[in-house]
C-alpha cells in the first residue's frame, strides 16, 4: 500500500488549498490569528432596523459592502473571495480553468424583499398590491437581472463562471451540515475517479431581517445581546441559542496521486466521511443520540481508524442548549472514558454560525488546527455545564499534537455529517 | 482512471408519480394514451397552470401532525416517494430504509403571500417606520412555515414520514438539480458507494410568487397551454406544472437478493452547463452528450423541453439531427416540473419500456410522430429553460 491508496484501496483524498470568510476577517492568516487569539466577530447588527426584535447582534460580514444588501450577492462575494484564496493557494490549472467540478454548499435561494419592494413600486399603486397587480409589473425585461439572481442555481453559475471549473455545478443543501456535504460529494467524486481534484465550496451571507426572524420564531437564537461578543456560549451552563453568522470556505481537493505528480504542497487529508439521518423531528435530534452517535462512527469507519485515533474533536457546538447536551452525549458514548481527554473546542464561541457555510468553515480551522499544533479555544466558557465533563479548551487557546481530528456538522431535518481529517496519508 | 471492476449495473425497482393527470402508474398511463391534459387557464390568467389532482394524503402521510407541518410541495413530494416505495415493496422495511441513501431535487421558499402584501400595502402608503417590516414578520410568520421554506426538509419529512435514513441529501438549481441528483446516485451505485437510492423531486406550480421569479425573465407561458412544440414566436414560455416524481434505484444485486423485478435499467445520466452566450451552444452540448450515451441516432427520446424561447430552439436544432427517432415531450401534458423535469422523463422512459411502448404522441407540428415498436433504449433530455442541460439512459433489462 503506497500514500496514493488508502487502506481500502481508495485513492487518497487530500487538501492542496483553503481560503476562509468570516466575520473575523477575509483570508486565513487574519482568521487564524483572531481565533487563537480568542477574539469575537459577534457584533451589533447595523445593517438593518433591529427595533422589536428579540435578537439584535449577528457575526455579520460587514468590510465587503453590498449595496442595497441582497444576502445572495453577498453569498456570491464571499464565495469568490475564498475560492479565489484557496484555488491561488493550490496554484492548480489556470487562471478561469480550474480541471475539476463544482461542489458548492449554499442557504437555499429565494426572492428577496428588494424584488418585491421594486415591483410593488413598479404597479404604480399606493393600496391594494398584491402579487396579482405585481405579476402584472414583472415582465418586459426590466426585472431580468432578478430572475438572473433570484435562481438556486445563481451562485453557482457566476463561480463556474469566474472558475472555469467542469461539467455541471452541485448546488446543495443539507442545511447547516451543507458544507460538510460539499466536501464529501468532493472526496466521493475523487474516490471514483471521475475527477482528479474538485473545488468544494460553502457560502453564507443570510443576515437580513426575515432569515433572523424565520430562525428567532423558532427560538434558535441566543437573546444575549449586550455584550454581543458575549453571546455565543457553547457548552457553557448559560448558553442561550446560536449566533447567525456570515461567512465562506473553500477547498481544493485532490487525489494524492494528482496533487505529488504536480508537486503540490498538500495541507492535509480529508480521510473519512460520515453521514446519518436522523428521522425523529424536523429540528431536534432524536433522544436517544443514535444518528449523531452513527454518523461520527461512520466517519471513523471510513477513514478506517478508531475513536482512540483521534486527538481533537471540531464539533457542531452552536451554543443552543439542545446541541450541544445531545453532541456531548454522541460524543461520550462514542469515545467513552477518553472522551474527557480529547480536546473539543467550538469554532462558532467566535464566528457564530456561519450556517450553510459552516462545515467548509470549520473543515478550514481543523486543518489549520492539525497544521499548526495549536487549538483555538472555546471563549464566554464562565460557567461550566455538570451535563458536559468534557474539555473545550476554555477560553485560551494552548498548543497541542494532531494527528487526526474529527468535525462535525448537524442540520435541520435531520442532517448530520462528519468528516475526519489527519495531517499526512496514513 | 481508477477500478472499474466494480462497475455495476443499475435497476429502477420502484416508481412513485403523483401529478396534474393522477397518481401512480396506471392513471398516468392512461391519461397519456387518451392525451388528456389537465390545465387551469383562469386561476392564475393569463398565466396556464396544471395543477395537482385531489390527493388522499392520509394515504402516504398518516398522521396530520406531519402533514401540518408541509407545504404543498413537501406533502406532493413526501406522497409521491410513499408511492415509490410502495411500488418497490420497501414500505415499512426498517432494515433497508435504514440504510438507504436519498437525493432529493428542490426548491423551497413557498411564501406567506398575505403577510408579503401587508408589507409592501405598509411600504407603498409611506406607513413604514424603521424596523416596520420586522414588526410585521413577527407577528404575521407562522414559526413552521420557515420549515416548509427549507429546500432540504422536502428529504427531511420524507425521513420522518418514510423513515428513509441512510444519508440525505438535497441538490438545488432547478432542472439540473434533477438531472444530478440522478447522475450522483448513479455514480454512487455503479462504484459501490452505495447499494440503494430514493431519488426524485416535488414541484408546487400553483404559486404566485413562483410566476413572479420566471415573469421576471419572461418565462412564464401567457395565454393558451398550447403543445410545447408550438410555441413559437410571441408564444413562448412555459407553463407551471405540480407534481412529485421518485424512483428506488438499486445495483441489480442488491435487487435480485430482495426478489425485487425491474421495470428497467438505469444506464447512464449525463450533464453539462453550456454558457449559452450566442446561438448554438446548448445544440453543442446536447450533441456531445447525446456522443457520451454511445446509442444510435434513432433511439427513441423523451423529453422536458419547456417552450422558453433559446432553450427550446436550440434543442428542436438538435431534434433535427435525429428525425428518424421517435419524440416525446412531457410537458405539453404535464407543464414544467422545474427539479422534476428529468425525473418525470425517467420515470415515463421506465413505465414505456415496461409497458413495451412509448405513449401516445401528442403533437400537431410534426415532432412526435406515432410509433408502435418495442422500445428497448430511451434516451431522456431535461434542458433547463436558463441552464443545464441533461441525458439519461434507460434501457430494457434483458429477461
Amino acid at each position: 500500500m503506497t500514500a496514493a491508496k488508502d487502506q481500502f484501496g481508495r485513492p487518497t483524498v487530500v487538501v492542496t488549498g483553503m481560503g476562509v470568510v468570516t466575520s473575523l476577517g477575509a483570508g486565513k492568516t487574519d482568521n487564524w490569528q483572531k481565533l487563537t487569539a480568542g477574539q469575537s466577530g459577534i457584533r451589533t447588527i447595523t445593517r438593518f432596523p433591529t427595533d422589536g426584535l428579540r435578537t439584535t447582534m449577528a457575526g455579520t460580514v460587514d468590510f465587503i459592502p453590498i449595496e442595497p444588501f441582497v444576502s445572495t450577492t453577498l453569498s456570491d462575494k464571499l464565495a469568490d473571495l475564498a475560492a479565489e484564496e484557496a484555488v491561488t493557494q493550490a496554484a492548480i490549472g489556470s487562471k478561469g480553468d480550474f480541471p475539476g467540478p463544482l461542489f458548492l454548499a449554499v442557504a437555499p435561494v429565494e426572492v428577496e424583499w428588494i424584488a418585491r419592494f421594486e415591483t410593488a413600486r413598479a404597479t404604480g399603486s399606493a393600496s391594494g398590491i398584491d402579487y396579482d397587480s405585481m405579476l402584472k409589473a414583472s415582465g418586459g425585461g426590466r426585472f431580468a437581472d432578478f430572475h438572473k439572481r433570484f435562481l438556486f442555481g445563481s451562485v453557482a453559475d457566476h463561480l463556474v463562471e469566474r472558475f472555469g471549473t467542469k461539467g455541471s455545478p452541485i448546488s446543495l443543501s443539507t442545511a447547516c451540515a451543507s458544507g460538510a456535504t460539499a466536501i464529501q460529494l468532493g472526496v466521493e467524486a475523487i474516490r471514483r475517479g471521475e475527477a482528479d481534484a474538485a473545488l468544494c465550496v460553502a457560502t453564507d451571507g443570510s443576515v437580513n431581517p426575515e432569515a433572523l426572524i424565520r430562525f428567532s420564531l423558532l427560538s434558535a437564537l441566543s437573546t444575549h445581546n449586550e455584550p454581543p461578543e458575549g453571546a455565543a456560549r457553547p457548552f457553557a451552563k448559560n448558553r442561550d441559542g446560536f449566533v447567525m453568522a456570515e461567512g465562506a470556505g473553500a477547498l481544493v481537493l485532490e487525489s494524492y496521486e494528482a496533487a505529488t505528480a504536480r508537486g503540490a504542497k498538500i495541507l492535509g487529508v480529508l480521510a473519512g466521511c460520515g453521514e446519518l439521518a436522523d428521522s425523529f423531528h424536523r429540528t431536534r435530534s432524536s433522544p436517544d443520540g443514535k444518528p449523531i452517535i452513527g454518523c461520527i462512527r461512520n466517519a471513523l469507519d471510513d477513514a478506517g481508524i478508531t475513536p482512540d485515533d483521534i486527538d481533537y474533536i471540531n464539533p457542531h457546538g452552536t451554543g443552543t442548549p439542545e446541541n450541544d447536551k445531545m453532541e456531548s452525549k454522541g460524543v461520550m458514548a462514542v469515545f467513552g472514558e477518553r472522551a474527557r481527554q480529547i480536546p473539543m473546542s467550538s469554532n462558532k464561541s467566535m464566528i457564530g454560525h456561519t450556517l450553510s457555510a459552516a462545515g467548509a468553515v470549520e473543515a478550514v480551522f481543523t486543518l489549520l488546527t492539525i497544521e499548526h499544533g495549536r487549538l483555538p479555544p472555546t471563549i464566554n466558557y464562565a460557567m461550566p455545564d455538570p451535563e458536559i465533563p468534557l474539555d473545550v479548551v476554555p477560553n485560551t487557546a494552548r498548543d497541542a499534537q494532531v494527528r487526526y481530528a474529527i468535525s462535525s456538522s448537524f442540520g435541520f431535518g435531520g442532517q448530520n455529517v462528519s468528516l475526519v481529517m489527519a495531517r499526512e496519508p496514513a | 482512471m481508477n477500478d472499474k471492476t466494480t462497475a455495476r449495473e443499475v435497476w429502477i425497482t420502484g416508481i412513485g408519480l403523483a401529478s396534474s393527470l393522477g397518481e401512480g402508474l396506471d392513471e398516468h398511463w392512461d391519461a397519456l394514451q387518451a392525451r388528456r391534459i389537465n390545465v387551469d387557464e383562469t386561476t392564475f390568467a393569463p398565466y396556464p397552470v396544471h395543477p395537482i389532482v385531489k390527493l388522499n394524503y392520509d394515504a402516504q402521510i398518516p398522521k396530520k401532525g406531519d402533514q401540518r407541518q408541509m407545504e404543498s410541495w413537501q406533502r406532493i413530494g413526501t406522497y409521491a416517494a410513499g408511492l415509490a416505495l410502495e411500488g418497490a415493496g420497501l414500505k415499512g422495511n426498517t432494515d433497508i430504509l435504514s440504510r438507504m441513501d436519498m437525493i432529493v431535487a428542490a426548491g423551497g421558499g413557498e411564501r406567506d403571500l398575505a403577510v408579503d402584501a401587508t408589507v409592501l400595502n405598509d411600504q407603498a402608503q409611506g406607513n413604514a417606520a424603521p424596523g416596520a417590516l420586522n414588526e410585521r414578520l413577527m407577528g404575521g410568520l407562522r414559526p413552521t412555515l420557515f420549515l416548509a421554506q427549507l429546500s432540504n426538509l422536502l428529504a427531511g419529512n420524507i425521513s420522518i414520514v418514510h423513515g428513509v435514513t441512510g444519508s440525505s441529501r438535497t441538490f438545488m438549481g432547478e432542472e439540473a438539480a434533477g438531472t444530478d441528483a440522478f447522475r450522483i446516485a448513479l455514480a454512487r451505485i455503479v462504484s459501490g458507494q452505495s447499494d440503494i437510492a430514493l431519488v426524485g423531486a416535488a414541484h408546487n406550480g400553483e404559486r404566485k410568487d413562483l410566476l413572479m421569479l420566471y415573469e421576471f425573465g419572461d418565462f412564464a407561458l401567457k395565454g393558451k397551454a398550447t403543445p410545447v412544440w408550438a410555441r413559437n414566436g410571441e408564444a413562448t414560455g412555459f407553463a407551471l406544472g405540480s407534481g412529485g416524481v421518485f424512483l428506488v434505484i438499486e445495483s441489480k444485486e442488491h435487487a435480485q437478493a430482495r426478489g425485487a423485478k425491474p421495470f428497467a435499467r438505469l444506464s447512464q445520466v449525463v450533464a453539462d452547463h453550456a454558457r449559452r452566450t450566442v446561438p448554438g451552444n446548448v445544440t453543442a452540448v446536447l450533441d456531445s452528450l447525446w456522443a457520451k450515451l454511445g446509442v444510435p441516432t434513432d433511439t427513441p427520446i423523451i423529453t422536458g423541453a419547456t417552450g422558453a424561447a433559446y432553450a427550446t430552439d436550440e434543442e428542436r436544432a438538435f431534434l433535427k439531427k435525429h428525425a428518424n427517432a421517435p419524440v416525446r415531450g412531457h410537458a405539453t401534458s404535464f407543464g414544467h416540473l422545474m427539479e422534476a423535469q428529468l425525473p418525470l422523463g425517467l420515470a415515463l422512459a421506465a413505465l414505456s419500456i415496461a409497458k413495451g411502448k412509448l405513449f401516445a404522441a401528442n403533437d400537431s407540428t410534426g415532432v412526435e410522430i406515432e410509433n408502435a415498436a418495442s422500445p428497448s433504449q430511451i434516451v431522456v433530455i431535461g434542458t433547463g429553460h436558463w441552464r443545464g442541460e441533461g441525458m439519461a439512459l434507460v434501457e430494457r433489462v434483458p429477461a
